[in-house]
């Protein structure tokens, strides 16, 4: 296999809150084009790295590059490459669908009939053919979420950063959900995914388990599950977290 | 949201115009009459013809009239001693004693003033009823007539109309703006706002846009419906009413995007907003006149943008003021617009 160039690297970030480390001394890097997954128990400094990846958060400390950019001097350029969705539901309930769209992919700077054909291409790839006019308050949760994952990558980014993407969604949408995201990784997207389901992350190439603000494994799924000689991922995350307990 | 955008203000304008006004008419008054004469029946009949006075009760007892005013029947005491007609005709003086209600001290000088005004009409009349010819020519007698410019009639709704819109204007414009970016932190949009390379400029400018148009089609709605049911006067020259509110509303939503970004809930957005709101509206002028305001509270009305836009108001609508009567409240706006909005646009914060 050819090595694929890194599209983020993260050396020494650290994220102080006060005397607290809410991300201590992390470092990795992501490959192009995989799915690269971050796991953790809440608070474990998942939703502090992704945000400070995306330009949202400042770090205290480390260097990082995210697209080939560096997140402290070169922040608008990295918002124009990347996607965002966050656990927190971001779309808005009083506008229609394709309002929606419209006004996510406008930002972007997508032209009117650019976004008029990427709308009906998302639309029939979620089947929501007949709910383009709904308000999103009107529609079900699991097409939602889905439509908040299409449209947070309208604009074709090289990087889509997910927060607990399936938060509150039943396994089936869940299942569905995972469909989305290979799709996007298969079109060349770069998924960054944090999640506290473990069998999520059996989806992933890599993940990344944290604890505490730490990285305590960083691998494949098969690799972690060898090392930790489990039959799945929750066994190797139970087990790196009882030993930090106990250490 | 659109009803209670358009007809709320409309039926507050209704009712405050009718309900904030300083007139006073219908007082109740109580009439101790002990002296029983021609006299004093006369002035008792000076304030029975008056418009403003009515006689609610009558009796011979300070003491009752005192428990009438007590349950609140009667705003004013009127008592005519014994002797009264004789002292007025031996010495050419006499004394009446009037008690006033005055819980409501605006509404207490009110009857003070009023009541005056008929003890002196009496006067005149006694003095000519009286006097010899000879005597009353030597009298030097001033006679004042007050005329009333740019609001003859001193109607109160003409001088209450154009501040009631201000501050309809202010309400909806500041509560509307104050709200807005807080709410979207409550939901969560601000962050995929924050996370895509929209501008912060662009961003309060989405912000401010809309809100504008809607405080000016109120704003325009209002005054139809002054000129329509209280047919307020439109003296000067409408485009300039607009010009003024266009900026005065730039300062409003500005200051309310300001709370905005300041706050993190829309509950902590409407206290700011309301604390301002009170202390601005208090010291606009609109109920009490700035110029009899302390000096350092006028100094301080510097700040107060209702302040400003209220003067335009009343100016341009009742007097007829031009531009250049108005150019230094206006431009004043102007700054006030251009260093509120930079304000917001610095403080918005896409990055924590």
């Amino acid at each position: 296999m050819v090595e694929k160039e890194d599209i983020i690297i993260v050396k020494d970030l650290v994220k102080k809150y006060g005397s607290f480390y809410a991300n201590d001394h992390l470092s990795f890097e992501v490959k192009k084009g995989e799915i690269f997954g971050f796991l953790g128990a809440n608070g474990a400094g998942k939703t502090t790295a992704i945000r400070i990846l995306c330009g949202l958060s400042y770090p205290t400390s480390g260097i990082l590059k995210v697209a080939g950019f560096d997140v402290y001097t070169q922040r608008d350029e990295i918002k124009k490459n990347i996607g965002y969705m966050s656990q927190k539901f971001s779309l808005y309930d009083d506008l229609t669908v394709f309002e929606n769209i419209r006004f996510y992919a406008g930002i972007y700077g997508l032209s009117k009939k650019e976004i008029e054909i990427r709308s009906n291409r998302l639309m029939e790839k979620l089947i929501l053919g007949e709910a383009r006019d709904k308000l999103i308050r009107d529609i079900p949760q699991g097409w939602k979420q889905k439509l908040a994952f299409s449209v947070a990558i309208i604009h074709d980014p090289k990087i889509v950063f997910l927060d607990e993407p399936t938060g509150g969604v039943d396994p089936i949408t869940r299942r569905q959900f995972w469909d989305l995201i290979y799709q996007a990784a298969r079109d060349g997207i770069t998924v960054f995914v944090t999640t506290h389901y473990m069998d999520e992350a059996e989806y992933c190439d890599r993940v990344t388990i944290m604890v505490e603000g730490r990285i305590a494994a960083l691998d494949t799924p098969e690799a972690l599950k060898k090392r930790y000689n489990s039959a799945n991922m929750n066994e190797v995350f139970l087990h790196l977290a009882r030993t930090k307990v106990l250490s | 949201m659109m009803p209670i955008i358009f007809v709320v203000p409309i039926v507050q304008l209704i009712i405050l115009v009718h309900a904030a006004t300083f007139e006073m008419k219908d007082i109740r008054m109580s009439v101790i009459d002990l002296d029983m004469s021609q006299s004093s029946r006369q002035m008792i009949s000076k304030f029975q013809g008056s418009p403003f006075f009515r006689i609610a009760h009558t009796s011979f007892s300070y003491r009752e009239a005192g428990n009438e005013m007590k349950k609140g029947n009667v705003d004013v005491i009127l008592q005519i001693p014994l002797g009264f007609e004789k002292n007025l005709a031996k010495e050419k003086k006499s004394k009446v004693q009037i008690v006033i209600n005055a819980i409501n001290g605006t509404s207490a000088g009110l009857v003070s003033a009023y009541s005056l005004m008929i003890l002196q009409d009496f006067n005149r009349a006694l003095i000519v009823e009286w006097m010899s010819p000879a005597t009353m020519a030597a009298t030097r007698n001033i006679k004042v007539i007050p005329l009333y410019w740019y609001n003859p009639k001193l109607n109160y709704k003409t001088f209450m109309v154009p501040g009631i819109l201000v501050l309809l204007v202010t309400i909806i414009g500041l509560l509307l703006s104050g709200m807005n970016i807080v709410r979207e932190k409550e939901i969560g949009t601000i962050e995929q706002i924050n996370v895509t390379p929209i501008r912060k400029i662009q961003f309060i400018a989405g912000k401010l846009i809309p809100f504008w148009i809607i405080a000016l089609f109120e704003l325009t709605f209002g005054l139809v419906v002054g000129k329509l049911l209280f047919n307020i006067p439109m003296i000067g020259n409408l485009w300039l009413i607009f010009l003024s509110a266009g900026i005065y509303i730039f300062v409003i939503l500005g200051f309310g995007l300001l709370i905005s970004t300041m706050t993190n809930t829309q509950q902590q957005s409407m206290l700011v907003a309301f604390f301002f709101m009170v202390i601005f509206i208090l010291m606009s002028g609109l109920f009490t006149s700035i110029e009899s305001m302390p000096n350092w509270a006028q100094q301080l009305d510097r700040l107060n943008p209702i302040a400003y836009f209220i003067r335009i108001m009343r100016m341009v609508m009742l007097k007829g003021s031009s531009f250049q009567d108005i150019q230094e409240s206006l431009y004043s706006l102007v700054v006030y617009a251009f260093g509120i909005i930079s304000i917001a646009i610095w403080r918005y914060r896409k990055v924590t």
